[in-house]
């Protein structure tokens, strides 16, 4: 089970529909910008694998400061490199389409943001967090100081038992009360 | 049997809610593919003897419809307008700027709704079925007026042909019955009328209702400020470069800010001086606030006395005067109130807030004012009304007398006047509805032409006179404009609040809204992209959404007042609209209830506006609002009771790991009175929680805790009893009585059932 050629079956499709919370307009969207990403050899074997680089090229995650982790997250590679199938890139687009739930949401970020794979959000991971937020620039980094100050502030709010990580069902309730998350944390082909 | 229908029926739901769970795709196809196997086998199992061939089809049917809904969901979603123009906006200058344009998208789908209801209802049958132009003298230009009537100045201040054409209440015939089909008109157009509102009443409640559930009613907003900021202030729409470093920087600013921020709440400023300058900046604002309410009346006066003068007179400036001058109020002040905002040296946000707060009273009160001035207007009318009903009658008369005398008969054939001759009454209604016509089309000029200079002409200059210009233009003094999302949303508010005010006395009114809309949309989704550049420094003002509804929804309450007092103490003109010649224009209904429904229902009226029955009507709906906000205290009360003994429970969990005591205080003494430090439970055995994340296998090494999920609510004590109870591992009976307190913090902080009636009890309130 996987694409072949350049048509969807009918019947993946469908099933593809059940499991994603994409329209069918949308899946086909995405079946054509993923063949497109594929070299002509490629485009006859099934089930191939994308490697990282090039999933990069996307517009839509050039610019995204989390573009790498993105790709680490969805892959399924054994190898850990960041490449996706096609199935992978349809898990990518259902969980930050439109009608994907906050939980299917807040999960997907959780798992973005621990860039130590450790299943919490310690300082290391946080610390990460903002340096990919504030640019690669020195001028626009924090310094030292401000990084401890902003760590610890952030830990206050929302480590809520206290044992210096942030855990998915702590960062579960930040996120569920914020009004802004569900609305940014989208990407549309 | 009944095991395997519900087995079937499990596996339906699971197919029902695999999409919801975070697997791979791999591992929900095979589960899809099992599911479905599993279902189709056994369904067709289900159905075996009689109704067998029955029960196939029921599964088709239901098979078909499901596909059916999905299509359809497929459809709506592609019918949606403009989908393509808004994700360009959004990835170009982030998702607040977009919401501008989701809003206007919105605002155009409401007036569609509206444009149906009066154009369906009102215009159409008038055309249809009623009177054509020129054949009674309501729907006649009058003789005097007729040379000048296809002017181009006449036709945009809306007199002339215009006047006397669908656009205006005064044209509509008050036949009580038209055409074939009997319509009743002027009870159609007083429904429509008050329809209008209440669609959009519920439309934007419902509207308000839906963005409460999903984002949270920004009530806790200083509680997470800094994790928002982290965790969810990416936006991942942004798929442009350019704007991508901005929002960078703009993180990296409000991070600085923040943490500059909390430093400064320490900080202990000069009291007294501050609280001198806002008071002193409230006072200033208030004044120009009330400056600007006389001036307008002013002008609106000085309009009437115009109107009284040959029109030929008047310059364009002096016709004009009162459009041109709320425009104006509306350009000026916002900069104006900004500029003194200075200082009051408040929180942006906070500022921001005050500021909207400000040009909303600015609205409000030159709109209010307006109105004002306005009545004073209606009501010379209708005494001049008076005058000229005396007058025609006295007419009637002396042509009767004179008929008479010369034929010496008293039977009178009526007059046989010429409409366009016949004594016009002044239509008080009609000079309204043109009134508000006026001012949405000044608007509508007004909003234009600030894009088309303020931001066009000046991204024009800066980019070509950059080239020898002293100093660096872009980057310096005028630079490329941002986009003002507050100040158009507000416009849009205020637009919308027009069209509702003046709905009901020009007709025409809301076609012209969505032409206006139409229109926006492309001049402003061009404007943006060709001119705009993305936000230097972005602070969402969370919960903005709600906020802007409901803005809405106070100005539609606040259209909604003029227009029902006027149908309920003015009296119609006598000789315009569907109302003339009634006392009050709701006496049709009246009428109606009398003459065309069976007598009960009258009845039932009679009974139903009864104050006697009113009263607690209303008595009982403020009871209804004080519990209901007494529940809701009551839940957050318990939400805040929940998160202190989560905890609690995480508190304990960590001590008993580390070093097996307890820094509970109250668990601290419980232990003293009780003996052989039973308290103390033995080291629990982690067992694997019901749910388990996918969590990466390399995590099982840092101990076992990482895989722990806290369920917030009790495990579930109806769950199949899986292990029986075994040896008391809690506490012995003798303490079961205190031992609510931390007793719940260990319940909670295991997983799996524990069959008794313990849980659910500790989790009363």
């Amino acid at each position: 089970m996987g694409t072949t050629a350049s048509q969807l079956g009918k019947d993946l499709l469908s099933e593809y529909q059940e499991l994603t919370f994409l329209t069918k307009q949308e899946i086909l969207l995405a079946h054509k910008r993923f063949t497109e990403l594929l070299t002509k050899d490629e485009k006859d074997l099934p089930n191939t694998r994308v490697p990282a680089e090039r999933i990069l090229t996307l517009p839509e995650l050039k610019s995204n400061p989390f573009r790498k982790r993105i790709c680490h997250v969805f892959s399924t590679s054994e190898q850990k490199d960041g490449s996706l199938t096609f199935e992978d890139f349809l898990d990518l687009l259902s969980a930050f389409s439109d009608s994907a739930t906050l939980e299917i949401k807040s999960h997907y970020a959780f798992r973005i943001f621990d860039f130590d794979d450790d299943g919490t959000l310690d300082c290391g991971d946080l610390e990460k967090l903002v340096n990919c937020l504030t640019g690669e620039t020195d001028e626009t980094r924090l310094t030292t100081e401000e990084m401890r100050q902003l760590i610890n502030n952030i830990l206050e709010e929302s480590d809520i038992d206290k044992d210096g990580t942030v855990n998915l069902s702590e960062f579960q309730h930040v996120i569920s009360r914020s009004p802004d998350f569900v609305s940014s944390f989208k990407i549309v082909l | 049997m009944a095991a395997l229908k519900e087995e079937v029926e499990e596996k339906k739901k699971l197919i029902a809610t695999l999409r919801n769970k975070p697997w791979r795709m791999k591992r929900r196809l095979t589960l899809l593919k099992e599911a479905q196997d599993f279902v189709e086998k056994f369904e067709g199992a289900l159905g075996k003897g009689k109704g067998r061939k029955l029960f196939a089809f029921k599964v088709m049917m239901a098979k078909k419809l499901i596909k059916l809904k999905r299509d359809f969901e497929n459809f709506k979603t592609a019918c949606i307008p403009w989908e393509g123009k808004i994700k360009d906006v959004e990835s170009h200058f982030g998702s607040s700027v977009a919401s501008y344009f989701i809003f206007l998208r919105w605002m155009y789908g409401l007036n569609m709704v509206l444009l149906g209801l009066m154009f369906g209802l009102v215009v159409v049958p008038e055309v249809l079925m009623g009177l054509p132009y020129g054949s009674i003298p309501r729907k006649t230009v009058p003789r005097e007026e007729q040379a000048t009537a296809m002017d181009y100045s006449t036709l945009t201040d809306f007199e002339g042909y215009f006047k006397y054409s669908i656009l205006f209440y005064g044209y509509y015939n008050n036949e009580r019955q038209i055409g074939l089909l009997k319509f009743r008109l002027p009870l159609s157009y007083l429904l429509v009328g008050v329809g209008i509102f209440g669609y959009s009443l519920m439309v934007v409640i419902r509207t308000m209702a839906r963005n409460a559930n999903e984002g949270g009613d920004g009530g806790d907003e200083g509680d997470f400020t800094f994790s928002w900021k982290m965790f969810t202030s990416w936006d991942y729409l942004i798929g442009n470069p350019e704007t991508a470093d901005n929002k960078y920087a703009s993180i990296t600013t409000s991070f600085k800010e923040s943490i500059v921020d909390e430093q400064m709440n320490q900080k202990d400023e000069n009291i007294h001086l501050r609280r001198f300058l806002r008071v002193l900046a409230n006072v200033l604002i208030l004044c120009s606030l009330g400056g600007s309410g006389y001036l307008i009346y002013y002008v609106v006066k000085r309009s009437q006395v115009f109107a009284n003068m040959n029109k030929d007179d008047l310059t364009w400036m002096e016709k004009n005067e009162v459009e041109f001058v709320m425009s104006l109020l509306g350009l000026v002040c916002p900069p104006l109130f900004e500029a003194i905002a200075e200082l009051e040296d408040y929180h942006p946000r906070i500022a921001l807030k005050w500021q909207l707060g400000r040009i909303f009273a600015l609205f409000l009160g030159n709109l209010y004012t307006f109105l004002f001035a306005l009545f004073d207007e209606v009501n010379a009318k209708l005494e001049s009304e008076k005058d000229i009903k005396n007058a025609t009658i006295l007419a009637l008369n002396e042509y009767a007398a004179n008929y008479s005398s010369y034929y010496n008969t008293t039977n009178v054939p009526p007059q046989n006047v010429h409409p366009a001759d016949v004594i016009r009454g002044p239509c008080w209604e009609t000079a309204v509805g043109k009134e508000f016509v006026k001012l949405t089309v000044s608007d509508i000029q007004v909003t234009y032409l600030t894009i088309l200079v303020g931001d066009f002409l000046r991204a024009v200059i800066v980019r070509f006179l950059n080239y020898c210009w002293c100093w660096d233009l872009e980057a310096g003094f005028p630079s490329y404009g941002e986009f003002d999302i507050s100040g158009n949303v507000l416009g849009l508010i205020f637009n919308q609040g027009m069209i509702w005010m003046g709905a009901f006395y020009a007709p025409g009114l809301v076609g012209l809204n969505i032409l206006r809309l139409l229109s926006s949309m492309y001049y402003q989704t061009w404007a943006v992209m060709c001119t705009n550049v993305p936000h230097e420094r972005v602070f969402k003002a969370s919960g903005s959404n709600n906020f802007y509804m409901g803005l809405l929804l106070l100005v539609l309450f606040l259209s909604l007042l003029p227009v029902v007092y006027t149908i309920m103490t003015l009296s119609p003109s006598f000789d315009c609209g569907p109302f003339s010649g009634q006392e009050k224009m709701y006496d049709v209904v009246m009428e109606t209830i009398d003459q065309d429904l069976p007598a009960f229902i009258g009845n039932i009226f009679v009974y139903a506006t009864n104050p006697g029955l009113i009263m607690p009507a209303v008595l009982l709906m403020v009871l209804a609002l004080y519990y209901l906000n007494a529940v809701s205290k009551g839940y957050q009360q318990a939400n805040i009771d929940l998160k202190k003994k989560m905890q609690m429970a995480r508190e304990e969990e960590k001590n008993r790991r580390n070093n097996k005591d307890s820094t509970n205080q109250v668990m601290k003494d419980l232990e003293d009175l009780l003996p052989n430090k039973s308290l103390i439970p033995p080291p629990a055995e982690e067992e694997p929680p019901p749910r388990s994340p996918k969590v990466k296998p390399g995590a099982a090494g840092k101990g076992v805790h990482l895989q722990r999920d806290v369920s917030l609510a009790a495990p579930n004590p109806r769950d199949p009893v899986t292990r029986d109870p075994g040896p008391r591992r809690g506490p012995p009976e003798n303490a079961r009585g205190p031992q609510p307190g931390p007793g719940r913090g260990r319940g909670g902080g295991r997983g799996g059932g524990r069959g008794r009636g313990g849980p659910p009890r500790q989790y009363e309130y």
